[in-house]
Formats: C-alpha cells, structure tokens, sequence
C-alpha cells in the first residue's frame, strides 16, 4: 500500500507523532465539488485551526476525519486507524463537537453526561462518576439537574464540550466551538481548550474567528475552494503574506478606486481604505506616496501594521475576511443536508 | 488527569445491550417530559371518542350501542398520533446535532431506532389503558373472557410495534421536524378510511374497496371481535400477516435508511 508506506515515512521523519493525517481528500455532492484535493497533518498534542470562508469545505473535512461521511477519494488517519476502513476504532479514540450543540432539552445535565458515560460502556457507576467530574469541571455543578433547555447558551456549549470529554478522546474535533457565544463563553471556552491540549489531548477546530485560531492554534490550515490555500504555524503563514501592512486612507470613491488600481491594492474592511503588503520602512511608505502624489491621488490617512489573519485570509482567497460583516451570501441550494456549512 | 487511560472495548453481547438500554432509557425519559405531546397523544383520542360517540353515534348505525362499536377504532386512532410522534422525534435526533454525537460513538447504529420504537410501544400502551378505561366508563361493555383480552393486547401490540417502526422509517427519511409531522398524516387518516366509524358497506363502492383492503380493518375487526363477539372470520389470520408483514417490512426498510442517510 503506497499510502500506508508515505504515512509511516511521514510518521517518522517528523520529530513528533503525526496524529491526523490527510493525503488527497476530495467530496463532492452531486455536481458541487466541496474538497478538491485536501492535505494536512496534526501533531499528537498540538491545536489545529481549519480557517476557510463559508462553503471551503470546513466540515466536510471534519465530517470525513470523524467517520461521518467517505471520502470519494484519497485517505485519511486518525490515531493511527483509517477512517473508512476502521470506523470503530477511530470512534473509540476521537470526539466531536459538532456545529450544533447536540445536548437533549429534556434531559438534564447530569442525564446527558450519563448517557454519553453509558454509551462508552464505562458502566453505570464510572459513568455518574465522570458526569460529575465533568459537571464540576465545566462550571456546571449548580445547574446538573436541571433541564437543558433552561441552560444559557455558554451553557449548552460547556455542556456540549462535556460530553466530548466523557471517554477522555485523544483527539477532539470542534467544528466552530465559539460561534454564536458571548465574549465571557468564548474565554471560557477557550481556558477549557487550553487545559486540554496542556493534557495531551490533540485539539482539531474549525473557525470563524481568525482572532480565535490566531490565540490558540499552533498550526493553521486556510481552506479555499476546497483546497488547501496555505497551512503551517500562525507565525510562518503570516510571514508569507508580509512582515507588514500598509493601509491608506482616502476620501471619496473615486480617488479610492484610481489609487487601488495604480498600486494594485486591495480594499480593506473599512470604506475608503487600501491595504498592501509593505516591508515597513519609511522608504516604502515614501515611495508609495510619491506615486500618488503623481497621479494626483490626496492621500487621507497613512498607517501601517503588522499581518494578522486576516491580511492572510484576504491574500490567499482573494475575498473578504470571514470575520468582516458583510460576508459573503451562504449557498442556500446544497445537495445534502450535510453539505457544507447550513449555519 | 491522563490521557493513557484504559480504554473499555466497544463489542459482545454486553455493549449491545447496554446501547440499547441506555437508548431506550434516554427515548423514554424525553417522551415522559415531552408533556405536550405526551397529552395530545393522549387527548386527541380522547376527544375524538367523546365526538363520535355523543355527537356522530346516534346518527350511525352499526347495529349495536355505538360505543361498543367504536372503541378498536379509537385505540387504532390512538396509534396513530403516538407513532405521528415518534416519527417527530426521530426526526429531530435526525436533524440535529445528536445524531453526528451518537454515530462518533462506537455504538451500535440500530440502538438509536431501537429506542424510540421501544419509547413507543410503552407510549401506546399508557394511551390506549386511558382510551379503553375512559370508553368503559361512557358504557362500552366489553364481554371478553381473560384469554381474549390477551389476544387483543397482543394483536395491537404487534399493531403498535409495525407501525412504530413505520414511524421511525418516516422520521429517518423527513428533512425536519415539521416535515415528520406532514408525513405522519398517512397514520392518522388511515383509520377514517377503514371500518373503524363506520360499516364498510355504507361507503361508495371504491372506498369500500380501500376500505376492505387495508391493514386497519382486519385489525379493528379482530380486536371487536375478540373484544365484543362480533364475527371475526378471516380477519384475524389476515390482520396477523398484515401485522408481521409490516413489521418485517418497516422494521428492514427504517434500518436501511437509517444506514443509507448516514452513509454520505
């Protein structure tokens, strides 16, 4: 097996264990191809961010290294079992938190905690155990009798995270674990991250929030089209888009418009306002205004700044960051009700 | 906390049950809670009888006191809005993120069917005590001996766990919630097309024909007639294939869906 043999290569030639690991991903759902070719790999012990706009191909990548959905093509390892040809023994090593919080209203905390416990097969005394550990963990100890469906949403979402950990996964997959919380659940939520990876767990998330990935990824991969635009450390990828970014200012549309096409600059979030890639000394900025000074172009506003994820996000897709509010429209029509991204 | 923990092997017998049990256990306490629809499943018939019986009853004639007459029908009925419900929560797992949380178990797959079918039957089985103990108090006298109670029981049981299954195919293939209900609306119309109100033989010609072949009739005509001594004849051999048939049947059928949605 030529892909058995490349995935040990890979195992030992790099200093840490590779503990997912993606070779040629491709999905496609009727003519709509989500993944076109997908590669990536995960350090045992290390966050993974899948950063992408919507529709990139983000949870069917999840979907396919959590053994809910066949690749059509390529493979995929995690914890060291194929996906497709050992379902089960991936299961046994991995857990999701998907999208939506899959708690049950009418149960409470701890009976959700329990059953998750039973369903492991820990047994029933070792699975009201860990429903308590869990519950004390997470904050939650007041509200276990509770039904769920009087839980807040931070609430739901720690639950949700809980019975994740019920089986103590080695890897945890968390496909946008943060979106729709307010910002005292998203730090909580990712205390509770950081605790894990601090234990060993392998943390694989996907999300919106460049400024999430950005705290607390170790490694990043951008999705785009349903390939891999750029992957690597936060650092590392961000240093290919520039060690700075120039943004100017401008004052009407038109002025904007001439300026973006002589410097072939993109627009940034803000109205009236491009943003190019610079070396961050005062001769680039000097050279920059002089062409514009040329062509009869008033400059407003002159600042520079150092990448973000954002700045890589807009390089590498050509398209507006996700976190900016005017996104882009979601594809209503999909094949299948788990077609990428229905949120 | 480690992360080298012993991992608790996922197959044998053991698990199996246990995955079963656990689904059961959890199916049955959301039904419990679900007041709303645990009371309609339970009211509707409830009206229902009380409609035909002191509303339509008097302008029917079957030949006996109307309530005699009317009670498999109801309990029939009944089935209809319990299994109506059952689809409605399966569906819901189906849709929401508690299916993907249960698949990226290592359970097995036919432990979440199992389970609200199970939640289904006991539904059913409270529903229809409540129906049959309310008509006896509007004067239905049944004059069945303890052997013919049995059969009765066992017949709808059967009757019940068919159906539920149905409901549980339908659940599984609905794209929502809402969906589920609409689809539902087979299993609760069914029974007005059958002699479950009204003798067959008074319908137009081709409803009759639905009417005499369709699974309800033979199963409300044994249960009468276990019940209150109307002539069974064929109908209980018939109803009994009709019911094994349709378990066999929705029983595979819901399965197989079930593994062909998850399978993308």
């Amino acid at each position: 097996m030529r892909m058995t043999y490349a995935f040990k290569r890979t195992y030992y030639a790099l200093g840490e264990p590779v503990i997912v690991e993606a070779e040629g991903l491709t999905k496609s759902y009727g003519t709509t191809t989500v993944l076109d070719g997908v590669d990536l790999h995960v350090r045992r012990g290390t966050v993974f961010a899948l950063l992408g706009p919507n529709g990139a191909g983000k949870t069917t990548t999840i979907r396919i290294l959590t053994t809910l959905t066949r690749p059509d093509a390529g493979t995929a390892r995690v914890a060291g079992h194929d996906v497709v040809r050992e379902p089960t023994k991936v299961r046994g090593a991995i857990s999701l938190t998907g999208q939506f919080a899959a708690v049950d209203d009418q149960q409470t905390g701890r009976e959700n905690l329990t059953v998750v416990g039973r369903l492991m097969h820990l047994g029933g005394p070792a699975a009201r155990r860990r429903a308590v550990d869990l519950l004390d963990r997470f904050d939650l100890r007041d509200a276990a009798d509770r039904r769920v469906k009087t839980y807040s949403g931070g609430m739901r979402r720690r639950l949700d995270l809980a019975m994740s950990l019920v089986s103590t996964p080695e890897v945890i997959f968390l496909d946008e674990p943060t979106t729709g919380l307010d910002p005292v659940s998203r730090t909580t939520m990712w205390d509770a991250v950081r605790d894990l990876v601090a234990a060993g767990t392998t943390i694989v998330l996907t999300t919106q929030y460049l400024e999430e990935a950005d705290r607390l990824a170790d490694t990043v991969a951008l999705l785009h089209e349903g390939r891999v635009a750029v992957s690597g450390s936060t650092d590392a990828v961000k240093a290919r888009v520039g060690g700075h970014r120039l943004d100017l200012g401008f004052t009407t549309d038109h002025d904007t418009t001439r300026a973006a096409a002589l410097l072939s600059a993109r627009r940034t979030d803000a109205p009236l306002a491009l943003g190019l890639p610079s070396d961050g000394t005062a001769t680039h900025q000097h050279h920059v205004l002089d062409a514009l000074r040329t062509a009869g172009i008033p400059v407003a506003t002159i600042s520079t700044h150092r990448p973000t994820l954002d700045d890589v996000f807009i390089a590498f897709t050509g398209g507006q960051s996700p976190t900016s509010p005017d996104q882009a429209p979601l594809d209503l029509v999909t094949a299948t009700p788990y077609a990428e991204d229905l949120a | 906390m480690t992360t080298l923990q012993a991992r608790p092997t996922h197959t044998g017998l053991g698990n199996a049950l246990t995955d079963h049990l656990t689904m059961i256990g959890r199916c049955v306490r959301l039904t419990r809670r679900n007041t709303e629809t645990l009371i309609m499943s339970i009211a509707l018939p409830l009206l229902m009888m009380l409609l035909f019986v002191y509303v339509f009853g008097g302008a029917i004639n079957t030949g006996t006191q109307y309530v005699n007459y009317v009670v498999p029908g109801i309990v029939l009925l009944c089935t209809g809005y319990g299994a109506a419900a059952t689809a409605m929560a399966v569906a819901n797992d189906m849709t929401t993120g508690v299916i993907d949380r249960l698949r990226t178990l290592p359970i097995r797959g036919s432990a979440v069917l199992t389970g609200h079918v199970v939640a289904s039957v006991a539904r059913n089985a409270l529903s229809t005590t409540i129906v049959v103990t309310a008509a006896v108090v509007m004067g239905f006298r049944p004059r069945a001996a303890f052997a013919e109670w049995l059969l009765a029981a066992g017949l709808l049981l059967l009757y019940v766990l068919a159906l539920s299954w149905f409901a549980a195919g339908l659940g599984v293939i609905a794209k929502s919630v809402e969906s589920a209900s609409a689809l539902s609306f087979v299993m609760l119309f069914l029974p007005y097309l059958s002699s479950a109100f009204v003798p067959p033989h008074t319908m137009p010609r081709f409803l009759r024909g639905i009417s005499e072949h369709q699974p309800i009739t033979p199963v409300i005509e044994t249960v009468r007639g276990l019940l209150t001594g109307t002539p069974i004849g064929a109908n209980g051999w018939i109803a009994l294939l009709w019911c094994t048939g349709l378990l066999a049947a929705a029983s595979t059928f819901a399965a197989w869906l079930f593994r062909r949605r998850n399978a993308v």
